[in-house]
């Protein structure tokens, strides 16, 4: 009995897995999709030969996206049990970016 | 009775036992013997400086040779002493604390203690090659770069090869801690000390990548022909002192919070309380770690980043004032109306607290900026910094060796006689740096060679030197201390102290898989609450099974010395190419171990369930 009540919950649980994988894939697919679409449109805005004012804010921002598609859809990392290394790199990323102004600023600027 | 450690073994395979370690309780006595080696040298230089200055005049060492042993006294003492030892605290006590059976990399635990051993030999080689570095701890540009001879080479790879040992040791902790608790234990029922450690790895992962590439461009600075640092060819010498104490102010807290820890284990313990305030403790660790990050400038009020700059810096620099203080009074109330135990780990922790709080309003008064032109690089700097790393993160070092001696060596040191070396070190730490603060009012500057008569800083120099013998008299008891208890004292049993948490549920010292069934943790104070609650045993989370352990391996310090070699030839290229030649050996020697490593699968082996039945119940009895 108890055996059967495992293989019926293990069944479930597949089920429940494969249809999981499925989602993951479909959003795989289209993250990569859109990863190539901002390349392009990265290589596209520097041949246009727009102004630097433009160009240079448009790639950092496209950049940044598709580092949290890597992040997020790739390293797996809105996953469940990655709390912790997500609030680590986050912490991070914020600790670096606070220096890196904070220095910036007070010897380029000050 | 664990049956590994009654066996009696030969000097040689003890020794290739220990070279070969992966076990985190004999790395921590690694750390131990290589921590308290500098910080005997380290004491060492500090008593010639004290020397030279017990006079005005004096003429008891060169000037050459007073700058070296400044510079190598706060190096060794920063990089090679204390940050080993709380290491060794770390490694001893953690992963029992959070109910392991080993740091997760055990294989990266070792590695990360010999490369911090060969950084620092070939830091020290430097005295005999022609003259240590010169230029003060921090090695400010340009003085580092035009600084003659090898001194700072050896500064620049000797320390990155300690860094990258403690970088390592760093993101091992973190995985430990994030991994591999216990069933039950929870974050928020982690034992202070293994919080601080997590923590403090937060901010060695974060800190020493600063280090690490100012140490690179003044390398290539010295000895590569970059120019960072050479105005004259466009670099800027400011940059050096940003990234030095872009590291270095949460360098201070990678001291000081893991001794936080350590008082945090002790005061509750000999209070026979829970420690009070435990969530805000943890909060006030975690706001310090993250304030610490935002003040580096505080180091650098007088280099002229303007007044904007230099306001902001000083609020964010007082601000850490306010969580120091929560820490301050939590232990206070946790010793408030608590059945106190006067014994010497926790007579350092009240040392501890006077002391430390005096240094943390000298650094407040440091924090006033404007005030700061005033006391910059004069004694008031050295007093404050004293107190706040002897009063703090000495003591928390020894309080911590002493409460967790006999997890490492199965016996408790000998009370009496640490008694004596707490008062001697007590009141020879205040007799020297007390005096130091009106020094530094009265305008003596710190790293000269010399003061002159009649200036009214003879009768206070004298006495500080004095007090620096009594530390020196307090440090020799120790280890007179540790010797004695070799010899003459009873084994300790597995809970000597009559402790709250889990390394105190094992034998002492504890076998080397620790747990023989990982213990279900139902609390904070996982220990205490078996002892009021249950029968004072840990219950077992899973049913008895075989462990599986990693293999011992020389790997780690095949690479390490490896690295040791790339680096001398590294600082010889530039007189002669031939050296090359050895650096390119070094590095063979360093990445073929890695190959090695990397290729040859090891998977460790099993301790088997019918082995372990046989070694008793595995409780702390
Ligand atoms: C309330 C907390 C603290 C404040 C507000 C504070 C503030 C300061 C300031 C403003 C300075 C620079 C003084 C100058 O050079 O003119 C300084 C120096 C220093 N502090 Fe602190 N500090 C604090 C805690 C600590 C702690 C906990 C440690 C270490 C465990 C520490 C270690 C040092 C060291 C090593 C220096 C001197 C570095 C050098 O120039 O060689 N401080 N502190
Ligand atoms: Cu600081």
């Amino acid at each position: 009995m108890v055996d059967q009540n495992y293989s019926t919950n293990q069944t479930e649980k597949d089920l429940f897995y494969k249809e999981k994988k499925k989602e993951e894939m479909k959003h795989q697919v289209v993250t990569f999709a859109m990863m190539i679409i901002f390349t392009l449109i990265a290589f596209g805005i520097v041949m246009a030969d727009v102004s630097k004012m433009f160009t240079i804010p448009i790639i950092i921002v496209l950049a940044i996206v598709q580092v949290g598609f890597q992040f997020f859809y790739f390293m797996h990392m809105s996953n469940e049990g990655h709390t912790w290394p997500v609030t680590m790199i986050f912490s991070g990323i914020f600790a670096a970016f606070l220096t890196v102004l904070a220095l910036t600023t007070i010897v380029w600027w000050g | 009775m664990s049956a590994t450690a009654t066996k009696k073994a030969g000097f040689g395979s003890v020794l290739w036992d220990y070279l070969t370690t992966v076990d985190h309780k004999k790395i921590a006595i690694l750390y131990l013997i290589g921590g308290f080696f500098f910080f005997i040298l380290g004491g060492l230089e500090a008593m010639l400086v004290r020397i030279q200055l017990i006079q005005p005049d004096n003429n008891f060492v060169s000037a050459q040779f007073y700058n070296e042993l400044i510079t190598m006294h706060g190096t060794t003492m920063i990089f090679l002493a204390a940050m080993p030892l709380l290491l060794a605290l770390m490694n001893i006590a953690m992963p029992l604390q959070i109910g392991a059976r080993d740091v997760a990399f055990p294989f990266v635990n070792a590695l990360g203690f010999w490369l911090f051993l060969i950084g620092g030999i070939v830091l020290n080689i430097s005295w005999f090659t022609g003259g240590a570095p010169d230029a003060g701890w921090t090695a400010y540009t340009p003085l580092s770069i035009f600084s003659e001879g090898h001194g700072l080479d050896y500064y620049s790879i000797g320390l990155q090869i300690a860094g990258f040992g403690t970088l390592m040791g760093g993101i091992n902790f973190l995985v430990t801690v994030i991994t591999m608790r216990a069933p039950g234990m929870t974050m928020m029922r982690m034992p202070l000390f293994s919080w601080t450690t997590f923590i403090a790895s937060v901010l060695i992962l974060f800190a020493f990548p600063a280090l690490t590439v100012g140490l690179f461009l003044l390398t290539f600075d010295r000895l590569f022909g970059a120019n960072f640092f050479d105005p004259s060819m466009g670099g800027n010498v400011v940059i050096w002192e940003h990234l030095f104490w872009i590291f270095g102010h949460p360098e201070v807290y990678i001291l000081i919070l893991p001794a936080f820890g350590v008082f945090s284990e002790v005061i509750p313990t000999f209070s026979k309380k829970r420690l009070f305030g435990y969530s805000s403790m943890v909060f006030a660790t975690v706001l310090i770690a993250f304030l610490g990050f935002m003040v580096w400038a505080h180091h650098m009020f007088t280099v002229g980043l303007g007044p904007i700059a230099n306001s902001i810096f000083a609020i964010a620099t007082m601000a850490i004032a306010v969580p120091t203080g929560i820490k301050i009074f939590n232990w206070l109330f946790t010793m408030w109306g608590g059945t106190l135990r006067f014994t010497s780990p926790m007579l350092f922790a009240l040392g501890f607290i006077p002391s430390f709080t005096i240094g943390g309003m000298t650094g407040v008064m440091l924090g006033a900026a404007a005030a700061d032109f005033q006391y910059h690089d004069t004694y008031f700097v050295i007093a404050h910094f004293h107190y706040v790393i002897v009063g703090g993160t000495v003591f928390g070092i020894f309080a911590g060796l002493i409460y967790w001696w006999p997890k490492m060596f199965g016996k408790v040191l000998n009370e009496k006689m640490n008694h004596w070396f707490f008062w001697l070190f007590f009141i020879g730490f205040h007799l020297t740096f007390f005096l130091q603060h009106f020094l530094g009012l009265m305008g003596m500057p710190r790293r000269y060679w010399v003061f002159l008569e009649g200036q009214g800083l003879d009768l206070f120099n004298f006495i500080s030197t004095i007090g620096a013998f009594f530390m020196a008299a307090g440090t020799i008891l120790f280890m007179y201390n540790i010797v004695w208890t070799a010899m003459k004292e009873p084994k300790a049993s597995g809970d000597p102290w009559d402790g709250r948490t889990l390394e105190w549920a094992v034998s002492s010292p504890p076998p080397h898989y620790n747990f023989k069934q990982l213990p279900l943790v139902r609390g904070l104070d996982p220990l205490w609450i078996e002892k009021t609650e249950g029968n004072g045993k840990m219950q077992p989370a899973e049913p008895l099974g075989d462990i599986h352990m990693p293999n011992n391996t020389i790997i780690p310090l095949i690479m390490s010395i490896g690295l040791g070699i790339a680096g001398m030839g590294i600082i010889y290229q530039v007189d002669n190419p031939m050296w090359w030649i050895v650096a390119v050996i070094g590095f063979i020697i360093f990445f073929g171990s890695m190959a090695v490593r990397s290729l040859k699968d090891d998977l460790g082996h099993h301790i088997h369930k019918e082995d372990l039945e046989k070694e008793g119940d595995g409780s702390n009895g």
